[in-house]
Formats: C-alpha cells, sequence, structure tokens
C-alpha cells in the first residue's frame, strides 16, 4: 500500500534486568491500515505496546507519530493521537459509561479549574460538546442505553467495548488494541470484527494484539509475529501462515533465535 | 408480596401482626404518657425529673422518640394524612423508631442509676417508661419486617439474630405536588433539621448528648426505611438550589437563636473544622491523594494572618483589612502546597502517606524553632503569636453608597437581636464555607473533577487517556491547601493566638490531621454534606463526652468503631457508591443477562 506512515517504530528494545521483552523491533502503520500483531504468550506484544504509549521508557529505539519523534510520557502520546486499550481491563470502575468517554476527552478539552467555578458559556457550550461527542462514541459502541451505569456493573464484553470507545473520545488517528475479544463469545468477537471496520471507516488506523488467528486474518492488512521478543515475520495471511518459524513458535519446538537471553530468563 | 428479591418479611418474634401492632401503638403512647411523670426522686441528676405533668431534660427525648413510634405506627395503619411519613410501607422503620426510644429511655435509666448509685433511685415513673419502652420494641419485633433469609445477612443486625435487611424498599410512585409545597416542604424540613441540630449543639450536659445522640442514629435510620429520608432527597434533587439556599439560610439563622456566644463559638470552630475537612476532601476524595499532613495548610493561612494581622508579637508591622489578610493566607498556602506536592506528588499511595506525614510535622517543628534562639525570629516558638487583633473590614463607598467599617470583634445588632463577637465570626466562616462548597461542587463536576476522579480510580489509566497526572494532582494539592488557608486566615482571630501545637497530627480534640482524615472517611468520601456532618460530629462528641474524663477517648474510639461498621461508606455515601450498593442489591437492575445478550452487533 502507498499511504502516507502514521507510526513508525525504529529498533525499539525493552530490557528488565537481564531479560530482553522486546528485541530490536520495526514496524510502520500506514494511514488507513489495520496491522495484526501476534505471537505466543509471554512473547513481549503488551509489552511492545507499553513501550509505544510511554508506560515504559524503551531501552533503545525510537517511535515516531506523523513523523515527529514521541516523548516517553503516556499523556503526551495520547495527546499526539495514539489511544490504547488494555489487556486486563482498566476502565474507572466507580465512574458511569458516560463519564469513563468523558474522560477520554480529557485531552481535547481546556476547560480549567476557573472556568469550572465560573461556569461561562464557553465552558458549558464545551461541555455540552463533550457530553454529546461521547454520547455519539456510546452510540457508536452499542452501549447508548447504559450511559448511566457503573462501568464496574458492565458484563465482561461491554467493558471491553467501552474501553474502546473512551480511546476513541481523545480522537486519535491511531488506535492500539490489547487483545480486544480476550473473553468473548464467538458473537461477540464477530461484532468486535465489525466494531474494529467501522472504526477503520472512519480514518482511524488499528494495531491490534490477539490470539484469536481467524479475528487477526479476517480484519488484518499485514500481521507481524513475535517471538521471545523478536518480530520474526511480517506479512500478509499467505506470508505468515506458510512460515515455518512461525509454526515452531506456535507448535512450541525449541524456537532457535538469537534472543536466547530471553528464554533462559523466562524459566 | 412486592417486596425486593431476597428477603422475606417475617417477624423476629412469633406473634399475629395485628396484636403486634396494637402492643406496639400501645407501648409508645404509654412511653410517651410516662415521660411526664417523675422518674427519679432528687434533682441530683442533670435535667430535673422529678416533676410530675411536665417533662424535663432527657425525658423530652424520651418523648420525642415515642412519638415517633407512635407516628409510624398509625401510618401502618393507612390512616389518611400519615401515609408521608412512610411511604415505603414497610414495618423496619417502626422497628428502627423503637429501638431508638428504647435505647433512649434506657440509656437514661442506667445513667440515673449509676450516677446516683443505684436501682432505688428510680421513681415509679421511671420504671414504666422502660418497662412501656420494652413492649413497644417487643410489639415491634412482632410486625412482619424485611429480613435477610437465614445465613444470607451481612448487616450488623445479624449478630443479634434480627437479619434485617439493609436494602430499603422501593417507593410507589409519588404523587406530584405543586412546586410551591414542594419547596415549602424543604424549608418545613430544614427547619426541623436546624431545630434538631440546635437542640444537640446547646445540650448542656454530656448524658442528654449522649441519648440525643442515640435518638438521632436511630430516627435518621427508622425515617430512612420509612422511605420518608429518600422522598425528601428526591424533592431535594429535584429543587436543588432552594435546597442549598434553605440549607445555608438554616445555618445563617443559627446565631439568631443563640442568646449567649457560649454555643456560637463552638459552632464557628465546627465551621472552620468542617470547611477544611471539605478541602481535604478534594484531595482525598476526588484525586484520591491520602494525605496525612493536611492540618499543616491550616497552620500555614493561620500563620500568614496571623503575621499580617498587626498583632505586636508579629515581626512584620503590617495590619491588612480582613480581605487583604485572607487572599493572603490563601495565598501564601497555595505557595505552600505547590512546594510540598512538586516533591512528593510523584509517589504514590503508601509513600505519599507517609511523606504528607512527615512534612506536617516538619511545619509544627519549624514553626516551634523559628523562635529567634534555635533559628530566624518569626513566629515566637511555642509561645505562638498571641493578641491578634480582631479582623476589621474598612469602611468604604461604592457609587455614593456608603459601606460602613464593620469590626469582627464588637457586638452588633440586627433587627433586634444582638450578635456577638463568634457570631460575627460564625458569619463570616459560613460565608467560607459557601465559597468552599460552591467551588467543590463545581470544580468536582466538570471536566477536572473527572480527571481527579479518574486518577484516583487508576492512575496508569488515566495517564494512557491524556491526563498530565502530576499536573492534576498538584493542582488538587494547591486547591485544598488554598481552602484549608482561607479558613486558617479565619481561625487565627478567632482564636486570638497561634501556636505550634494547633497543628498536629493527632490529639484528643480535632482539628488536626487524623480527625480531618476520619470526619472525611466517617461522613462519606466524595461528597459535600459528608465532611460536613462527619465534622460536626466529630467535633461535638469528644467535647459533649468530657464528663467521661478517662474514658472519654475510649468511648470516642467505641463510637467510631460503630458508626464504621454500621455504615463502612460513610453516613452520608457518594451518589457512585450509592449506586454501586443500589444496583449489587438489586440484581435485575444492572448486569442482567437479557441485556448482556441484545448487545451483541455494534
Ligand atoms: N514490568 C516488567 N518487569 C519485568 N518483566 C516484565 C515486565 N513486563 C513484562 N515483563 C516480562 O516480559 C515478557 C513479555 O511479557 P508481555 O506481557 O509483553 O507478553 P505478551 O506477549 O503480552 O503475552 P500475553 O499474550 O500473555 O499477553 C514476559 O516474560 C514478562 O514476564
Ligand atoms: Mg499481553
Amino acid at each position: 500500500m502507498t499511504t502516507t506512515t502514521l507510526l513508525d517504530v525504529r529498533g525499539v528494545t525493552m530490557r528488565f534486568g537481564g531479560l530482553t521483552a522486546v528485541n530490536q523491533v520495526d514496524l510502520t502503520v500506514g494511514q488507513g491500515e489495520i496491522i495484526g500483531l501476534i505471537g505466543p504468550n509471554g512473547a513481549g506484544k503488551t509489552t511492545f505496546f507499553n513501550c509505544l504509549t510511554g508506560l515504559y521508557v524503551p531501552t533503545e529505539g525510537t517511535v515516531s507519530y506523523r513523523g515527529t519523534i514521541l516523548p516517553p510520557k503516556p499523556h503526551l502520546v495520547t495527546r499526539a493521537g495514539i489511544a490504547r486499550t488494555f489487556q486486563n481491563i482498566r476502565l474507572f470502575a466507580n465512574m458511569t459509561v458516560l463519564e469513563n468517554v468523558l474522560v477520554g476527552r480529557h485531552t481535547r478539552t481546556r476547560e480549567g479549574l476557573l472556568s469550572a467555578v465560573l461556569r461561562g458559556p464557553g465552558y458549558r457550550r464545551a461541555e455540552a460538546e463533550s457530553r454529546e461527542k461521547a454520547m455519539e462514541l456510546l452510540e457508536f459502541t452499542g452501549l447508548a442505553a447504559k450511559a448511566d451505569h457503573l462501568s464496574r456493573n458492565l458484563p465482561y464484553g461491554e467493558q471491553r467495548k467501552l474501553e474502546i470507545a473512551r480511546a476513541l473520545a481523545s480522537d486519535p488517528g491511531l488506535l492500539l488494541l490489547d487483545e480486544p475479544t480476550a473473553g468473548m463469545n464467538p458473537q461477540e468477537t464477530r461484532a468486535a470484527e465489525e466494531l474494529v471496520f467501522a472504526i477503520r471507516d472512519r480514518g482511524i488506523s488499528v494495531l491490534v494484539i490477539e490470539h484469536d488467528m481467524r479475528f487477526i486474518f479476517n480484519l488484518c492488512d499485514r500481521t507481524a509475529v513475535l517471538v521471545q521478543g523478536q518480530k520474526i515475520v511480517e506479512g500478509d495471511r499467505e506470508t505468515v501462515q506458510s512460515d515455518e518459524r512461525v509454526i515452531t513458535a506456535y507448535l512450541g519446538a525449541p524456537f532457535d533465535g538469537t534472543g536466547s537471553t530471553a528464554s533462559e530468563a523466562e524459566k | 408480596m412486592t417486596t425486593v428479591r431476597s428477603t422475606e418479611t417475617t417477624p423476629v418474634v412469633p406473634i399475629p401482626s395485628g396484636p403486634a401492632r396494637i402492643l406496639t401503638a400501645a407501648g409508645a403512647t404509654g412511653t410517651a404518657a410516662s415521660a411526664f411523670l417523675a422518674w427519679t426522686w432528687t434533682s441530683g441528676f442533670p435535667g430535673d425529673l422529678t416533676v410530675y405533668g411536665y417533662p424535663g431534660g432527657l425525658q423530652w427525648l424520651t418523648l420525642a422518640g415515642a412519638l415517633i413510634t407512635l407516628l409510624l405506627t398509625l401510618a401502618s395503619y393507612h390512616l389518611p394524612g400519615l401515609r408521608w411519613t412512610s411511604p415505603s410501607g414497610g414495618n423496619n422503620g417502626i422497628l428502627y423508631a423503637a429501638l431508638g426510644a428504647a435505647a433512649t429511655t434506657w440509656f437514661t435509666l442506667i445513667a440515673i442509676s449509676a450516677e446516683l448509685g443505684g436501682l432505688a433511685n428510680l421513681e415509679p415513673g421511671g420504671w414504666a417508661a422502660g418497662a412501656t419502652s420494652l413492649i413497644t420494641l417487643l410489639g415491634a419485633l412482632g410486625l412482619p419486617l424485611d429480613r435477610h433469609p437465614r445465613g444470607a445477612g451481612q448487616g450488623i443486625t445479624r449478630y443479634l439474630g434480627l437479619r434485617l435487611a439493609k436494602v430499603e424498599r422501593p417507593l410507589p410512585p409519588v404523587r406530584e405536588l405543586p412546586s410551591p409545597i414542594e419547596v415549602l416542604l424543604i424549608v418545613v424540613a430544614f427547619a426541623t433539621g436546624l431545630y434538631a441540630i440546635t437542640f444537640g449543639l446547646d445540650t448542656d450536659y454530656g448524658e442528654l448528648f449522649t441519648a440525643y445522640l442515640l435518638l438521632a442514629g436511630f430516627t435518621v435510620a427508622a425515617l430512612t426505611k420509612s422511605g420518608l429520608v429518600t422522598r425528601l432527597r428526591a424533592l431535594a434533587v429535584k429543587h436543588r438550589t432552594v435546597t442549598t439556599g434553605a440549607a445555608f439560610a438554616a445555618a445563617a439563622a443559627f446565631p439568631f437563636t443563640q442568646s449567649s456566644d457560649q454555643y456560637t463559638s463552638v459552632a464557628t470552630n465546627i465551621l472552620i473544622f468542617a470547611t477544611v475537612a471539605l478541602g481535604l476532601n478534594i484531595v482525598v476524595g476526588l484525586a484520591g491523594l491520602l494525605d496525612l499532613g493536611y492540618v499543616a495548610f491550616l497552620g500555614v493561612g493561620a500563620y500568614a494572618a496571623a503575621l499580617v494581622s498587626g498583632s505586636p508579637a508579629s515581626p512584620i508591622h503590617v495590619h491588612f483589612p480582613f480581605w487583604a489578610a485572607m487572599l493572603t493566607g490563601a495565598a501564601v498556602s497555595i505557595v505552600f502546597g505547590v512546594l510540598i506536592g512538586a516533591p512528593t506528588l510523584r509517589l504514590r499511595g503508601d509513600y505519599l502517606a507517609i511523606v504528607t506525614l512527615g512534612f506536617g510535622e516538619i511545619f509544627r517543628i519549624t514553626m516551634n524553632n523559628l523562635n529567634g534562639t534555635t533559628g530566624p525570629k518569626v513566629t515566637n516558638g511555642a509561645n505562638g503569636i498571641p493578641r491578634i487583633p480582631d479582623l476589621v473590614s474598612p469602611g468604604f463607598t461604592i457609587r455614593g453608597l456608603h459601606i460602613p467599617a464593620f469590626d469582627f470583634g464588637r457586638k452588633h445588632s440586627i433587627g433586634g437581636l444582638e450578635l456577638g463577637r463568634f457570631s460575627n465570626y460564625y458569619l463570616l466562616m459560613l460565608l467560607v464555607t459557601a465559597f468552599v462548597v460552591l467551588v467543590f461542587a463545581r470544580v468536582g463536576n466538570s471536566r477536572i473533577g473527572r480527571a481527579w476522579i479518574a486518577i484516583r480510580e487508576d492512575e496508569t489509566a488515566a495517564e494512557a487517556m491524556g491526563i498530565n497526572g502530576f499536573r492534576l494532582k498538584l493542582l488538587a494539592f494547591a486547591l485544598g491547601a488554598c481552602m484549608a488557608g482561607l479558613a486558617g486566615t479565619v481561625q487565627a482571630h478567632v482564636s486570638y493566638t497561634v501556636t505550634p501545637d494547633q497543628y498536629t497530627f493527632a490529639e484528643a480534640l480535632p482539628p488536626n490531621s487524623a480527625f480531618l482524615l476520619a470526619a472525611v472517611i466517617l461522613g462519606g468520601m466524595g461528597t459535600i454534606s459528608g465532611p460536613l456532618v462527619g465534622a460536626t460530629l466529630l467535633f461535638l462528641i469528644p467535647k459533649k463526652l468530657e464528663f467521661l474524663s478517662d474514658y472519654q477517648l475510649l468511648a470516642f474510639g467505641l463510637a467510631l468503631i460503630v458508626l464504621m461498621r454500621v455504615r463502612p461508606e460513610g453516613l452520608i455515601p457518594n451518589r457512585r457508591r450509592q449506586l454501586e450498593f443500589h444496583e449489587a442489591d438489586i440484581p435485575d437492575q444492572a448486569a442482567s443477562p437479557e441485556t448482556a445478550l441484545t448487545k451483541a452487533g455494534a
């Protein structure tokens, strides 16, 4: 595809003491693409996401978004236009569904302490706009009827959707999804596929970690495979499925790569 | 029966409900009547309970408790005109009211026997009151009550074998009333509230206050179970402005009900304490930052105001007018909030608590050492800054309208009523409280407030949503400090002297950091009225329990344990927590399987 590059990751490495969780990974995501990231448990996928979003400061390497290098601060990354969800759902449990999404609007609104106390017309307009936008996102993800429920009381699948709605509220250009269908039944998984397509149709690129291969190959333009912190292959469905290293990695045969420190430290 | 699921409607004592109801009504009538008899032979017991034909002291409380029980019991007969007292139609409220009357009565009887030395000091009237209150209780226990099925109960009443349901009954739909009548109801409710609170404040001996607290606690529980509280709350939410106005009008009316400064000085100190607690609630309740040294900011405000007050002991020989002194106190507190917050707020959780505790102590020790020998002479060390003159608002003229100077230390008379020095400060402090309430309410429900709550809930996720955690925490810290500082400026003038020992971590009397935190947690984190109520109770209980002398702290500790056991979510739970309880208790409201299934396609 000849599209503009949104995300450009160069040589990102993350070491925890002796363990190299992510090792020299390069990855690009173009405008309007859906990219998959797969790999066995403990391969370093979530760690890689954390490096992209500033939760971890990578030991080496750079992450650029729309041509500028991102500082490793989560709130600046989000402001730049990358939003994410978490593998282990991290909603604001005691806030309502609507409030969760409103928090997602934080970087796109400016109202400070003084305007909150004075409540002038500008403040009220901004607040109404935020609410409208949040409700629109709840409609989009199908949660509008539950806007006033506490997010902790939502069923699991809806909590995952709410995380997506909350992430979308920051008007991202790139959305990172960490195992969005974990714990979902087949119907819900299919609905989630539809949702990811609908997100792309809004002009938002998606980078998604998944273990569900059908989900990945249905959705993704390209898929990268991470094994023991290294990207061993990247390409379309055929390339990935026919790659021997991928097969051995998933079937559990000993991986004969250079990142042997990882396998030792994992024991 | 249309009761809430997971409860059953059964009596505790197996008697038919018809006779049980009659027994309750008769018992309550008897208790009310016996309040008019003599309970003891000597006026050695405070309140003079020796008079026939007229209740005195503690007997008034028994009378009130018995009448509330009677009212609720009669309402359960569906008597027209009484239905409003018990919209839920359940009997649990009657039981709580009967418990309140019995507790008050028996507390009185035990107090008489203990203080006068033996049961022999009870007159037949006292025995009659005790017996009838127990009969009422027995009757109430025979009514069909909402209870947990055996083995399912979670509440404290499980231990007593009562297994009373915690869940409130769903109320029947409201009959629409004309708006003016609803407003009138709110006003009546606040007038009653003002009367009840004034009564509690004015209690002049510990026994009366203890019995008052017992009765008040049970009555609130009774009216909550009867559904009246829920109805009133719904009204209050509907007419929010009227309610807020009525609350402040009632508070402002308090000094006019007082003939001396004795209790207005207490009330002023309560307001100071409550305002600081509300400020702390921004830090703890909204942003979730456990600050164990918060009282230092009250101290900073008080010291700053004292230094510019024109006190002869202050090394700075300036005398600011009252508004400038208040702004100075608030501004200096903000500066200190930022100075202390900037290095500490990078820590999370327990670490922050420990470091703030340390800073609180550093403040006190520093104030002790700025005495001219161990440090520069600024604060007079342990002697503090004494003889702080009263605040004076200078006179000025706007557009030809002359506003005369106002000296807070002088008596003023408004509409024929004398307002003393403490009343003046009380009213000033009430304005400060109103300001803090306004700021809390508006900021709490805004972009900033939501960001604070998000940080409290999950800081990592909040940052991933684009919230600059450090900056917002610093903002919460500074705003909280500003509120405490404002209160501190008034406190310095009210108490004439500021000394370092007023600002410790823990003490037997408020305000100190531990009490402030207790007020927030006891009252209800993240709410406005919670810390106000919590602070009032925490101020009054130790003060009124002084008659217990050595056992004062023990009794206070017990009272706290009981309160936290009965209401772990605080006296006035947050709307969120209410929602949480509501939805958790009524399973078919929130996470029902149908709703989970219907939402599969996006
Ligand atoms: N903060 C940390 N400190 C030390 N080791 C870590 C840390 N975070 C992750 N790791 C290690 O890095 C490796 C990669 O973990 P990561 O969570 O990124 O795997 P993953 O590919 O997301 O796995 P899964 O599919 O199970 O989610 C694991 O061995 C993990 O133990
Ligand atoms: Mg993972």
